[in-house]
């Protein structure tokens, strides 16, 4: 990769930390939970975006960025105090910083006038008009430095010295404009005899040096007649970046011995040394230490470091591989009929029991924090509230809760449509909840935990709570049920679940555009998980999700069907048994119903969904498995036997096959063998198909 | 069975040739991965007749194709003697399965001749050439091609 | 006498990075070149044996100063000579090179001489 491009990404990399660090800032700033500190981060973090900006000539960003910086800086100086309005203008600019930000890593402008306004109040604040001050250097009042120009002048032309003795002590400036040393004591070198002595009195011990500090000084004695003027020469450039005294040399005076050009140490060589070697520092000299100023960063993070995505997916899928290889493993030593108490056996289940622990850790090296997904979730939520007017805060509890990346990324979108549906449709105006006798203010909860090996999100709000009446009405205006069906409270709910189904009475802007709850639903049900909505009405609505920690191993449930075998995902298994003939009646023209308890459920043999060929199949020689998939609705499916829960590896062949209907994806099993596993929503669908069933719900309900 | 090292420097004119029924057939020396015996497989719902199915490859679940079915001729009768040979394509891998593989064919340009007009069905498509070595004829396969075809296939799966 | 340097030119006016051109080559070494500051931080990125830098200072996308600061943000080009080229009149401007980064200065109108002089005082 081109290493401006490495540096351009590092920069966009380390924005994304900037802004995010700049949003957290401002929001301590908002609470009235900043110190200095937190404000000279929020600049400095700012000043880096601007500068890092400039130097890739991101001139709109960084002639915004600047607005800001100066408001910041001001308030940093304690030239503008903070108060809840100017939090406010600083939150919408970080915004718009991070637009900018954005639309400069995905190559396009942001908008003409696009930032006006923010900038406009930016200026106000800094009582200045900044527009012009858009160069990438900063101007911080200049002192000026008068230069040499024509050095013939500065000495007079006169009387030849005997030589001059010059004291050379650069500061860290100096090397830090390239400046060498070396290269300026040559130069005096070439305009007479030359005596250097180094001076490293400042030399501290080798672990306490700072690269970029300047620790070494010179003492040069040139003899000759040479004018002042050529001396001064050779420094002209690093004028101001040093010290320099230049003496003309008294006669008879013996340089060594002037106390003021020995270093004052004695173990320090006193006869010349050539410039070009520096005796290596001894520990005698005991220089004083100096103290490394080690920059406190906020919250001592622990070390880390970075690695690629694609080395770490390498390790997961070798654990995978050592998992299965160590079940066929056990199967054959299972098979061989090895004594259960002889080393061999004992021997595999410690094997068994460190590869768990390994994979476990594997797996951890996997994961996020939500964090990652939560923290665009106040950005958004502001966007929201300006746009309707209302009063919304949010609060984020569980962020570090841990993700495998694999979930993580995938939640971002359900995450923002449930948002944008609390604050569209959830949450009432200002005035309605005062009038409620609710605070003006709304408050939203977006919280993680971890529950019995899944993740559980919840959203809630605190808003009006979801009309059962309305909802009731519109699903069965659009035919979504029946007009006498009967449904508990939380069936109401979840009825906003299905495809089709919208309460907006004309598509907002924001929620609504085609873009129901159905999509979400499908969203969280494709990653493996489930989501709910519950409500009470006048208080307010929580959805809660429930997740697997990794999309790349499932629990599932071995069944064989005909004389294959598959594996059914356990999290879609409501329950499984063995039918009796009187409870599968037959419906229709060739499908069947099996009856549980209170409720008939379509019954479909997997053999006969997915085209296997078996000889005659009674489904009450088999089992029946009762699956559910969220909107889809339930099904019972007909097997041969259930050989066993396990946990398995998800292999994927889409690279080499096409989507197979009903097929989610494969594994192998302990003898090495593939089984494929079943894509549950797919064969639901599939038996709709075959069966001519509409979406309604089929479920009938007894009156016993 | 030979494996094959990728050292050849011209790839265009080495060939791994096997048999599937009274034919013979070549495919580039650099698209074979590796000879495997056959093992059985387990069969992919809704797949036409010529996909035997998936097997474990190391890890990849890896697709079966019978060669002569896919080319239109009868089923492959499978015993332990007959053979995968696993090609990979891309990001491609799949099985071929034939009945036994014949040797590493080393040929001009010149002896290459353009596939006869004859067959004009889908199947022709994955023939690039027959290559005419004395009274040895060896149709030339485009593993390209045929790898692809698993993966985009247009035509309806038969559905039971 | 001294070997030849690998020199990146960063000015956008084609007479002036003829000149410089010119001179240096004569003068025994290899020139980069680059129309402003921008295009002299992507050579500059390309080549990371660079021994000297000679930027003009009024450049468009990104000026002399943004250039030298550009330049010394990376850690790794601390240690390049930077040269900036001035007109003798503007003692301010040169400050501000200099405090941006710059190691020296050149001042304009130049001759080849005085030139090379100025890049051997810095880069040896």
């Amino acid at each position: 990769m081109d290493p401006m491009e490495a540096i351009k990404q590092t920069y966009f990399q380390e924005s994304d930390e900037l802004l995010l660090a700049m949003e957290e800032g401002l929001i301590a700033m908002n609470n009235g939970e900043a110190n200095d500190e937190t404000i000279n981060a929020v600049f400095r973090a700012v000043h880096s975006i601007k500068g890092g900006g400039g130097a890739f000539g991101f001139d709109q960003l960084v002639k915004f960025a600047h607005g800001l910086e100066t408001v910041l800086d001001d308030i940093r100086s304690h030239k503008l105090e903070t108060t809840p309005e100017i939090t406010r203008v600083l939150l919408k600019a970080g915004d718009m910083l991070s637009d900018f930000v954005a639309a400069v890593r995905e190559g396009h402008a942001v908008p003409e006038g696009h930032a006006d306004e923010i900038a406009a109040e930016l200026a106000n604040l800094s009582g200045n008009s900044h527009a012009s001050d858009s160069d990438s250097g900063d101007i911080e009042g200049l002192d000026f430095n008068p230069t040499l120009i024509s050095f013939e002048e500065s000495s007079p032309a006169a009387p030849c010295q005997k030589g001059w003795r010059i004291r050379f002590v650069p500061h860290p400036a100096l090397y830090a404009k390239a400046n060498e040393p070396i290269l300026l004591i040559r130069e005096l070198s070439r305009l007479g005899p030359l005596d250097v002595v180094c001076d490293y009195a400042n030399l501290p011990d080798l672990a306490a040096i700072e690269p970029y500090q300047s620790y070494f000084a010179w003492d040069l004695v040139v003899r000759g007649e040479i004018e002042r003027g050529a001396i001064e020469d050779v420094f002209d450039f690093v004028m101001g970046d040093c010290d320099l005294e230049i003496n003309e040399l008294t006669s008879g005076a013996q340089a060594e011995t002037d106390p003021s050009v020995l270093p004052q140490k004695s173990e320090a060589p006193s006869k010349p040394v050539a410039a070009e070697s520096l005796p290596p520092p001894s520990a005698a000299l005991g220089a004083k230490p100096l103290v490394v100023a080690t920059e406190g960063k906020a919250g001592a993070a622990k070390p880390t470091i970075r690695v690629d995505l694609e080395k770490v997916d390498r390790l997961v899928n070798l654990v995978g591989e050592l998992v299965i290889t160590q079940a066929m493993l056990s199967q054959q030593v299972h098979d061989s009929n090895i004594p259960a108490n002889s080393p061999v056996n004992t021997a595999l289940e410690e094997l068994d029991l460190l590869l768990r622990e390994l994979q476990e850790s594997v797996m951890a090296i996997r994961t996020q924090p939500v964090k990652s997904v939560f923290q665009r979730m106040p950005r958004l939520m502001r966007e929201l509230a300006a746009q309707t007017n209302k009063q919304v805060r949010l609060l984020l509890e569980g962020e570090s809760t841990e993700v495998d990346n694999t979930v993580v990324e995938r939640l971002s979108e359900p995450l923002t449509h449930m948002i944008r549906n609390a604050v569209d449709h959830g949450l009432e105006t200002p005035d309605d909840r005062v009038a409620a006798g609710k605070p003006a203010e709304g408050t939203v909860t977006l919280s993680a935990c971890h529950n019995s090996g899944r993740i559980v999100i919840e959203l809630s709000d605190d808003g009006r709570g979801i009309d059962r009446e309305r909802v009731r009405a519109k699903a069965i205006e659009k035919g979504l049920i029946a007009a006498n069906a009967v449904l508990t409270d939380e069936e109401t709910d979840n009825l906003i679940f299905l495809p089709g189904f919208s309460t907006a009475n004309q598509i907002s802007n924001i929620s609504g555009r085609g873009v129901g709850m159905d999509v979400v639903r499908r969203s969280i049900s494709e990653l493996g998980g489930k989501v709910v909505i519950s409500s009470s009405p006048g208080k307010g609505s929580r959805f809660s999700l429930s997740l697997p920690l990794t999309l790349a191993v499932l629990n599932g449930m071995v069944i064989t069907v005909g004389d294959q075998t598959f594996v059914l995902p356990l999290t879609h298994i409501a329950e499984s048994m063995r039918p009796k003939p009187a409870e599968i009646s037959p419906f229709g023209a060739s499908n069947h119903l099996l009856r549980i308890r209170n409720s008939y459920v379509p019954f479909a043999d997997i053999g006969r969904l997915l085209g296997i060929e078996r000889g005659a199949y009674v489904p009450s020689n088999g089992v029946a498995i009762l699956v559910e998939s969220q909107g889809s609705g339930r099904l019972a499916l007909g097997a041969d036997n259930i050989l066993g829960q396990r946990q398995v590896v998800i292999k994927s062949f889409e690279n080499n096959y096409r989507p197979i209907p009903g097929i989610a994806a494969a594994t192998i099993l302990g003898d090495g063998r593939v089984a494929l596993i079943l894509d549950v929503d797919a064969l639901i669908g599939l038996c709709r198909e075959k069966s001519g069933m509409s979406s309604k719900i089929v479920e009938r309900k007894t009156g016993t | 069975m030979n494996e094959h090292a990728e050292q050849s420097s011209e790839p265009n004119n080495q060939f791994v040739t096997f048999r599937s029924g009274d034919q013979e057939f070549g495919a580039d020396i650099m698209a074979i991965r590796e000879i495997r015996g056959w093992t059985p497989t387990t069969p992919l719902p809704h797949s036409p007749n010529y996909v035997r199915g998936v097997i474990n490859l190391r890890g990849i679940v890896l697709p079966i194709v019978d060669l002569k079915a896919r080319l239109g001729y009868s089923a492959t009768e499978t015993n332990a003697k007959n053979v995968i040979v696993v090609v990979k394509c891309g990001n491609r891998t799949i099985g071929l399965l034939v009945d036994a593989v014949s040797d590493i064919l080393t040929t001009t340009a010149a002896e290459i001749q353009p596939a006869p007009d004859i067959a004009r069905d889908e199947t022709c498509q994955f023939i690039n050439g027959i290559a005419v070595l004395g009274d040895r004829m060896v149709t030339i396969l485009d593993m390209d091609v045929l790898t692809a075809s698993l993966v985009n296939m247009g035509e309806q799966a038969a559905r039971a | 006498m001294t070997m030849g340097k690998l020199i990146l030119t960063v000015d956008d006016s084609r007479t002036m990075r003829d000149m410089l051109k010119l001179a240096l080559s004569e003068g025994g070494h290899t020139v980069i070149q680059a129309d402003d500051g921008i295009h002299g931080a992507e050579v500059l990125a390309q080549n990371a044996s660079v021994d000297v830098i000679i930027t003009d200072i009024n450049m468009p996308r990104m000026d002399g100063y943004g250039f030298i600061e550009h330049v010394r943000q990376n850690p790794v080009n601390r240690t390049i000579p930077i040269l900036v080229l001035t007109t003798e009149s503007d003692p301010e401007k040169r400050q501000r090179a200099r405090d941006a980064g710059a190691t020296g200065w050149i001042v304009k109108p130049f001759n080849a001489e005085k030139l090379l002089a100025a890049v051997h005082h810095v880069a040896g």
